[in-house]
């Protein structure tokens, strides 16, 4: 048996791929758990994206993530991703170009009708996606509740995978708090079909459209661990973004405000680290569901097989992902602590923090 | 001497905006800057993960009131950073303009004084404005920091002579260039034009390769520090030849 703590994306992913090689697991969520912070996240599959700021392996190991999720979840948009600029910013949009792969200069009017005449170019990421974070969630548990995975306050497994994200923190002298804020707005004279990206001179701000003219704007990027509700400066810069891409913003209805804490390690990658039968899978920063299922992977490479952790298979999906194959090759005997050369690592979600308001309610519905 | 302290590295770098922590301590090693600027205004007392790697780093902190607008707020944050890098030093910005960035230079000049008399030691971002530098100076800054340009637009010396003029009038006072930087070039002229140091952020932290980026101007900054102790030539209006033509013949 296996407990995986924490049922955010680091834990349903971990969870997940666990089941679908064939090793028996539970969750554990002690009581008064909150609900895990990646509730809160844009669910952008956005690899190429974000290359530009993060180490090449985010772009390798995101690129699987689309399928990952597309085999597993309904409401995967591949509708890809227009980066564009204001018109006095737009030397950053070369810069942007120069600093990632994957995309073409496109009239961004030809892909989003409602932005003609608003922006002169901008750069397409054909091969980026989005998914609705809450209903992808709670897919991944459904799915998992169907193959017999209970919940339970309290792990009684012989391995322990750790996904505890954000509340991992305080006993982690090497992960920190990144604050993020996010809107969600319902603006139903805007109609946008695809993730916008805005540049923005201090974060990355970007349009994820949902269902029912719905769209979250997010997300901040704060060295803090104040978990208090989004600040003033924070809504005013994420609306003005918004309303930069379109006016029709300035009418919206902010349905929602969400604020959490983003856990990373000094280089802002995830890892996997062991300590005997615990594994411990964190440092997700703002990469939660598009890493989430490569360090899913690298667990299943890193635990022996089945056999010498359960006795029952509850296998129901074929698992999809190609590199599960490699867990035949090392992998229970490794009881070595030794940092897992490559950048394997996994996960977390699960978090400590409070939307500060109710999260925004999601539909399940399938985007577009 | 920057209010008592020799620095051999002349580079001061800012800390935001890096693609990681990682990243930016491999920017500080590589660059062998010896003072980081920390903003404090946004990030606040509970933002202690990111400072931790800062202090890890060795430099010295030089705290900043970037985010700013008005004399209580900068005197505010200024007493937060004493306290949480217990260092009297502050970079004192005053932002009187929201989308230039551009520093007011009135309620500059009361927060400085405020501070200084506080036992502060500080650092104005201030404009190349004579008359504000000496108001600053005259209450008690021992250090100006003039702008090269508006803050992360990579414009460089916008007003050269202006500066020039600044850097003979105030012989003998530590001016450091801070802001608007954009290219190792600008910097390194800075450093002929006699400036004491260059503080600078963006074009380092959003470079696509800011640890290579870093070294480079910590190389142009150590070659204009260097071509001014050499003593530069001074321009001329017509050609001079480095060999003399005395004693060829002159025909015709």
């Amino acid at each position: 048996m296996i407990s995986v703590l924490g049922a955010g994306v680091a834990g349903l992913c971990a969870a997940t791929a666990l089941v679908e090689a064939g090793h028996k697991v539970e969750l554990v969520l002690p009581d008064g758990t909150p609900p895990p912070v990646s509730r809160l996240a844009g669910g952008m599959l956005a690899p190429f994206c974000e290359g530009e700021s993060a180490p090449k392996d985010v772009t390798l190991r995101g690129r699987g993530a689309i399928d990952w999720w597309s085999d597993r979840v309904p409401g995967v948009v591949r509708r890809g991703t227009l980066v564009l600029a204001p018109p006095r910013d737009s030397a950053e949009l070369t810069r942007f170009a120069s600093a990632t792969t994957g995309h073409r200069w496109v009239d961004p009017a030809t892909l989003e009708p409602a932005l003609s005449g608003r922006f002169a170019r901008g750069l397409f990421y054909a091969g980026e996606a989005h998914l609705n974070p809450v209903s992808a969630l709670t897919t991944l548990r459904d799915t998992l509740a169907l193959q017999g995975v209970q919940t339970r306050p309290a792990p009684r497994g012989d391995w322990i995978i750790d996904c505890c994200g954000p509340a991992a923190i305080p006993e982690d002298p090497h992960l920190r708090p990144v604050r993020g804020e996010m809107l969600e707005l319902h603006a139903p004279d805007v109609t946008l079909t695809r993730v916008i990206r805005l540049l923005h001179p201090r974060f990355p701000c970007y349009i994820v459209p949902r269902p029912a003219n719905r769209y979250m704007v997010g997300a901040t990027m704060v060295e803090s661990g104040d978990t208090g509700p989004v600040t003033a400066r924070a809504m005013m810069e994420l609306l003005s973004a918004a309303y930069t891409v379109h006016p029709g913003f300035a009418e919206a209805q902010v349905i929602a405000t969400g604020c959490g804490l983003r856990p990373a390690f000094p280089d802002n990658l995830p890892t996997i680290r062991q300590d005997g039968t615990v594994f411990r899978l964190n440092g997700l920063y703002r990469h939660g569901f598009l890493l989430a299922p490569a360090l899913a992977t690298d667990l299943v490479a890193r635990l022996p097989l089945p056999e010498r952790t359960s006795r029952q298979t509850g296998t129901i999906r074929p698992p999809s992902q190609p590199s599960q194959v490699r867990r035949n090759a090392s992998t229970g005997q490794t009881p070595a602590q030794s940092p897992a050369p490559a950048r394997p690592k996994m996960t977390t979600p699960a978090p400590n923090n409070t939307p500060n308001t109710q999260a925004p309610k999601q539909d399940q519905s399938h985007a577009h | 001497m920057f209010y008592g302290t020799e620095l051999n590295n002349r580079l001061m770098l800012g800390t935001a905006q890096y693609p990681s922590p990682q990243i930016l301590r491999d920017a500080i090693q590589a660059s062998g800057t010896e003072v980081i600027t920390v903003s404090l205004r946004r990030e606040g007392p509970q933002g202690e993960g990111f400072r931790d790697l800062l202090r890890d780093s060795g430099c010295r902190i030089l705290p900043n009131t970037a985010g700013c607008h008005t004399v209580q707020e900068a005197v505010t944050t200024a007493h937060m950073a004493r306290e949480i890098f217990d260092t009297p030093w502050i970079k004192l910005e005053v932002i009187g303009h929201a989308d230039t960035l551009q520093p007011d230079p009135f309620a500059l000049v009361e927060a400085a004084r405020i501070l200084c008399s506080d036992g502060f030691e500080v650092f104005p971002y201030t404009t190349e404005d004579l008359i504000v530098g000496e108001k600053l100076i005259e209450a008690g800054c021992q250090v100006l920091m003039p702008w090269g340009a508006p803050i992360g637009s990579g414009q460089g010396l916008r007003h050269a002579e202006a500066l020039r003029t600044m850097r003979a009038h105030f012989e003998g006072i530590p001016l450091v260039i801070d802001a608007g930087i954009g290219a190792p070039s600008q910097a390194a002229r800075a450093m002929e034009m006699g400036f004491d140091a260059v503080l600078l952020n963006t074009a380092v932290a959003r470079a696509l390769d800011p640890v290579a980026m870093a070294r480079a101007f910590a190389l142009a900054i150590a070659a204009g520090q260097e071509a001014h102790g050499a003593g530069l030539m001074p321009v001329r209006d017509m050609a001079q030849a480095s060999t003399p033509i005395f004693g060829m013949g002159v025909l015709g």
